[in-house]
């Protein structure tokens, strides 16, 4: 997936863009008004990031220009205010939804998600391995033929494998990934969504490997 | 704030009322009672001088009538002159003529006045016989032709038919005395009442406001009261102005505090990805849970003062509460989602509710919020919108519910719940709720459901 990230703080542009490409997705950064319109013109991005504070001007600026271009990239606004007014305002211009800083990387995660979602017929990214379709974006997984339909953590699970197979993941990374800070989950709980994937995968060419004290990995037979 | 809070103690030091009804009705009794004495004493001078004149009329005609003959007197009193004397309710008469030193006719134990002036008349007011008269003596010298005599007459008077007209004014003062009191009385209420009036008028439209307006007073007032409602005005618009720089102030430093957080965050989950020591890694996850709290708790705390300023605006319209909540509920879907919770929104009215409708989706998005933090995972919310018996929302969750013994604290400030172990949050969100529900004269119920889990319900 390619993103469009604006946002003028260095540092939180860097670590937003490190752990988006670790997911897969490819980032594009720009820093100011002007740089974001250069490049939304010039790429095509499936998803934009826009920060609502920008040194040259606001990012409702931005958002007003790209709709008025009749672009329909959806937007995520990324707010440091959280005025309730601020955020219905920025809906009414034209953004497709908001996160306010400081935010957990799965919940940004989740919206796009959601975003893309609703815009479908943009985006029709499917990843394919083996005999397995797998589309992060509807949750659709098609195995040998038969369409599944994945609950969010499986679906989150499936992402983090699929994306490196043959890559170990240990029980505590999974746990981060899949459960936010204040769950009261245990890291067994990892085992119970590990098994419905073998379940759901267990037609397919896909293999999920356990590997004692070290943790899982996904192989192709 | 709280209503309560606002009902200071104050210190009264006597009553207005009071004051000006003792000084008007006192000074209405103090002129009626000076107005009787008054109109009584001049009317008793007019009656008096009413009989002294007949009194002189009659002495006048006695010492008329005498001639000296021969060095003897001779006097034939005329029959007028006591006639003239009769009145209503027969006054007795008493007369007593001398000539020189020597009673000549009358009653001997009648003693006339001492003359200073011959030729003037004296009347005084005297007793004789136990009863109170009016007694008036005169003089005249009477020369013949080789002699000189002086005839002294006095006569008095009993004073019954003057004192029964000064009864009859006397009592007629005193009835008019009365009924000018009391239409004083009754203007002086009057009075009071239209003074007092416009105090008490901007008193009630105070009391009545909200326990955020803070708007001036723009009634028109009486100019006495003006520079009382300018200073009033002017403390509420400082209060106004501090309450607002307070909430620009929340605002300012969660918006100066949110981006470096947001940045140490992203950097501590980015890291959390690549550390594999186990040590190293719950350190960062305590971070990661330490920086959700300072935040969640900046979040909260700018929106309870926002719902204090706006609050304070009181710019209500008509808002559906279906509506609102279905974006709520669109809108934390994605969070539902990570935890594979199901949010079920129930119910079809379309029934609006007067109210701010950022105030109102704050307080569902703050129940959803808690329903969510606390609900396990693949749980189901239902948040049901209905119009029976009032307009009300209630939202079920699958989570641990209240605990017994803290309901009723648990809509306090930064009270949370003794099971709410782990689960990150500031407090604020039941507040929050109240706040709103407050502000639009709603309330907020929280229980247990039968089968377990919180439902709060809020009605309208």
């Amino acid at each position: 997936m390619k993103y469009l990230l604006i946002e003028d703080n260095q540092e939180l542009a860097q670590a937003i863009a490190t752990r988006m490409q670790l997911d897969g997705h490819v980032i594009d950064h720009a820093t100011t008004n002007a740089e974001a319109q250069a490049f939304s013109q010039s790429g095509d991005y499936d998803l934009i990031l826009l920060d609502i504070m920008l040194p040259d001007g606001d990012g409702t600026d931005f958002l007003q220009l790209h709709r008025a271009s009749q672009r329909d990239t959806p937007i995520i606004v990324l707010t440091a205010r959280s005025q309730v007014s601020d955020r219905v305002s920025m809906l009414d211009l034209g953004a497709d939804d908001y996160i306010t800083k400081p935010f957990d990387h799965a919940e940004l995660q989740a919206r796009c998600r959601a975003v893309l979602r609703r815009r479908v017929g943009a985006t029709q990214t499917v990843i394919t391995l083996g005999d397995v379709e797998f589309n992060p974006v509807t949750s659709h997984l098609t195995v040998a033929g038969n369409k599944v339909n994945l609950r969010n953590r499986e679906l989150r699970l499936l992402e983090l494998l699929i994306n490196s197979p043959g890559q170990v993941f240990s029980k505590q990374k999974l746990f981060d990934r899949l459960f936010s800070y204040d769950d009261n989950a245990s890291e067994n709980a990892i085992e119970v969504y590990i098994g419905r994937l073998r379940k759901h995968l267990e037609p397919s060419s896909l293999t999920i490997t356990t590997l004692r004290g070290m943790g899982y990995r996904l192989d192709e037979r | 704030m709280s209503a309560e809070l606002l009902h200071a103690s104050v210190h009264a030091s006597g009553s207005l009322r009071k004051r000006l009804a003792v000084a008007l009705i006192g000074g209405a009794a103090i002129l009626t009672l000076l107005f009787y004495f008054v109109i009584r004493n001049y009317a008793t001078q007019i009656a008096q001088k009413g009989q002294d004149s007949i009194l002189q009329a009659s002495v006048t005609s006695i010492l008329d009538a005498a001639t000296i003959r021969n060095g003897v007197i001779e006097l034939d009193i005329p029959y007028a002159s006591f006639t003239m004397l009769g009145t209503a309710t027969d006054d007795r008469v008493f007369y007593v003529i001398y000539q020189d030193d020597e009673v000549l006719s009358g009653y001997e134990n009648l003693q006339p006045a001492t003359l200073a002036n011959p030729s003037d008349s004296v009347f005084q007011s005297t007793t004789f016989m136990q009863t109170p008269v009016r007694q008036v003596t005169a003089a005249r010298s009477l020369a013949g032709v080789d002699s000189r005599a002086r005839l002294t007459v006095s006569i008095a008077q009993t004073q019954d038919s003057l004192a029964g007209t000064l009864n009859d004014i006397s009592r007629n003062t005193a009835w008019f005395g009365t009924g000018f009191f009391a239409l004083a009385v009754l203007l002086s209420m009057w009075a009071i009442s239209t003074t007092i009036g416009p105090l008490k008028r901007l008193a009630d439209s105070v009391g009545r406001r909200g326990p955020q307006d803070l708007s001036p007073v723009a009634k028109p007032v009486p100019t006495e009261m003006a520079p009382l409602v300018s200073s009033l005005n002017s403390l509420m618009a400082r209060l106004d102005k501090s309450l607002k720089q307070s909430e620009e102030f929340i605002t300012e430093a969660a918006h100066r505090v949110r981006t470096p957080i947001a940045t140490v965050r992203s950097h501590a989950e980015m890291t959390l990805q690549r550390v594999d020591k186990e040590d190293n890694r719950q350190a960062l996850r305590s971070m990661i849970r330490a920086i959700d709290e300072t935040s969640r708790a900046a979040g909260q705390l700018l929106d309870h003062a926002m719902i204090t300023f706006r609050a304070n605006q009181h710019e209500f319209q008509d808002v559906c509460l279906l509506q609102t909540t279905k974006e709520t509920v669109q809108r934390l879907t994605p969070i539902a989602d990570m935890k594979d919770v199901q949010l079920n929104l129930i119910g079809n009215t379309t029934i609006s509710v007067p109210g701010d409708p950022i105030l109102i989706q704050s307080a569902v998005r703050n129940l959803i919020d808690n329903a969510l933090k606390y609900s396990p995972a693949e749980s189901v919310i239902d948040i049901e919108v209905r119009h029976r018996p009032t307009l009300q929302i209630e939202v079920r969750d699958q989570g641990p519910g209240f605990p017994d013994n803290e309901m009723h604290t648990l809509t306090d400030r930064f009270a949370r719940g003794s099971n709410a172990g782990h689960t990150i949050g500031s407090g604020l969100g039941l507040t929050i709720a109240r706040d709103v529900a407050a502000t639009h004269g709603a309330q907020l119920t929280i229980a247990n459901n039968a089968t377990g889990g919180a439902c709060v319900t809020l009605s309208f």
